[in-house]
């Protein structure tokens, strides 16, 4: 039998792929790679592209696509980390400074339109308490 | 005693209530279901970005990650807040709300600012009220959690903790334990402590004692970069899950309340038909009579 190793692509919403292959295809930031069996330890970062996993026994080859992310090489194993969705270091900051502005934003606001939809049940219930109240008075 | 038709009133209102919260908790039922799959399919890659990390950390003792380093002085403290967009769910966000604001009595008191990334409408609003410092936050996130719509307030705390602006970062969340039970946590995210968590316990973590086990890794490109995704990943991934784990609880803590809810418009239904039934009976009963008397007097 061909020696083997055991293949876990994971995302944090799903896991995507499970099991044994001959051999690995890799996206690797610094270029693709392949790793076989046996392969030195490593740690790397992974780009936007396709993980190719060679399967034993002439199963058909999984093409699993991945975001980007990390994996870490072993021995026997194989762990790929892939991000959720496109990520990027400027991409990050820019969406991180409107969300610290955002939060800047509704701390000025203090009558954001959380307080205006507070209010609003307020007054409603204000409303129907003071048409409760002339409903019953009309009874007696 | 009331009029008969103020009562039938009353049931015909309360009956309507009844059907409302019936409905609310079948709907809750089934979208339990699927938060709480998506819940577990989350699990495989916190087991994996945590097993790799320990190993990493073991393997590699020369370069020294912020979020890894406990800092000396801790004056300002950042606490993400895992809360949900709607009520009507028992004490779930009251739960984590009182948690959350104990420890900030406590490190108020201690002369520690606290910067708070509220996730969800009912923490947002809360915190508002507060008058806390809100540095990020996150509403209407709906029923499914979003890496994408987490990241950026995720990001903003994580930018303040690498910039030296908060010295800590603690998450206030619910642990989900089964349908009936969720419990409130406020747990420390950085710097990183390798405590045996509740969630690794949860997820029956198999790389658990993997510490003295240590490779000798190739870092491509070099180790600082890998550890420093590694470490942010590990901590967006936390944050995720404890919004996939509030958001299964949350179903769950709905149907609950609606079940009871429910049983109790039920019960109160019951109670009215009889009080309705006597006032009826009266009714009758004094009319007979006043006929009798009527009759009796000619």
């Amino acid at each position: 039998m061909a020696m083997t190793i055991h293949v876990d692509v994971v995302s944090a919403e799903t896991l995507l792929f499970s099991g044994v292959a001959t051999s690995i295809v890799i996206p690797g930031e610094r270029g693709e790679l392949e790793v076989y069996p046996r392969h030195a330890p490593l740690v790397t970062k992974l780009k936007p592209g396709s993980v190719r996993v060679k399967r034993p026994d002439g199963q058909e080859e999984e093409l699993i696509y991945v975001n980007g992310g990390l994996v870490e090489v072993q021995p026997d194993v194989v762990t790929i980390m892939s991000d959720s969705g496109i990520r990027g270091k400027d991409l990050d900051e820019a969406k991180a400074e409107e969300a610290k502005r955002a939060a800047e934003e509704a701390m000025r606001n203090k009558t954001g339109s959380m307080e205006i939809a507070q209010a609003q049940i307020e007054l409603a219930q204000a409303v129907a308490q003071l048409a409760a109240i002339q409903k019953l008075r009309k009874i007696k | 005693m009331a009029s008969s038709r103020e009562i039938r009133v009353k049931i015909n209102s309360v009956k309507n209530t009844k059907k409302i919260t019936k409905a609310m908790e079948m709907v809750a039922a089934s979208k339990m279901r699927k938060a709480q799959e998506r819940m577990r399919a989350a699990r495989p890659y916190g087991a994996k970005i945590r097993a790799v990390m320990r190993r990493m950390s073991h393997a590699k003792t020369e370069y020294k990650h912020p979020l890894l380093q406990k800092r000396e002085q801790v004056k300002n403290i950042g606490l993400i807040v895992v809360t949900s967009d709607k009520g009507l769910c028992g004490g779930l966000n009251t739960n984590v709300l009182r948690a959350a604001f104990g420890k900030m009595k406590e490190w108020d008191q201690a002369g520690k600012q606290v910067h708070v990334c509220a996730i969800g409408n009912k923490g947002f609003g809360f915190m508002q009220r507060l008058n806390a410092k809100i540095a990020s936050y996150l509403t209407h996130m709906g029923d499914t959690p979003h890496m994408e719509k987490l990241l950026p307030p995720v990001t903003v705390m994580l930018e303040k903790y690498l910039a030296g602006e908060i010295d800590e970062i603690h998450l206030a969340s619910t642990v989900f334990v089964n349908t009936m039970k969720q419990e409130p946590v406020v747990m420390q995210l950085a710097p990183i402590v390798d405590a045996p968590d509740q969630m690794a316990k949860a997820e029956g973590d198999p790389d658990r004692g993997i510490f003295e086990h240590h490779w000798d890794y190739i870092y491509e490109p070099d180790a600082k970069e890998i550890l420093d995704t590694l470490l942010k990943r590990y901590i967006e991934y936390t944050v995720y899950q404890a919004v996939a784990e509030h958001m299964a609880s949350e179903q769950s803590a709905r149907m609950v309340a609606m079940k009871a809810a429910s049983d109790n418009a039920g019960t109160l239904i019951d109670e009215l038909t009889l009080v309705y039934n006597k006032t009826r009976q009266a009714a009758i009963t004094k009319e007979l009579s006043e006929i009798v008397g009527g009759a009796a007097a000619v």
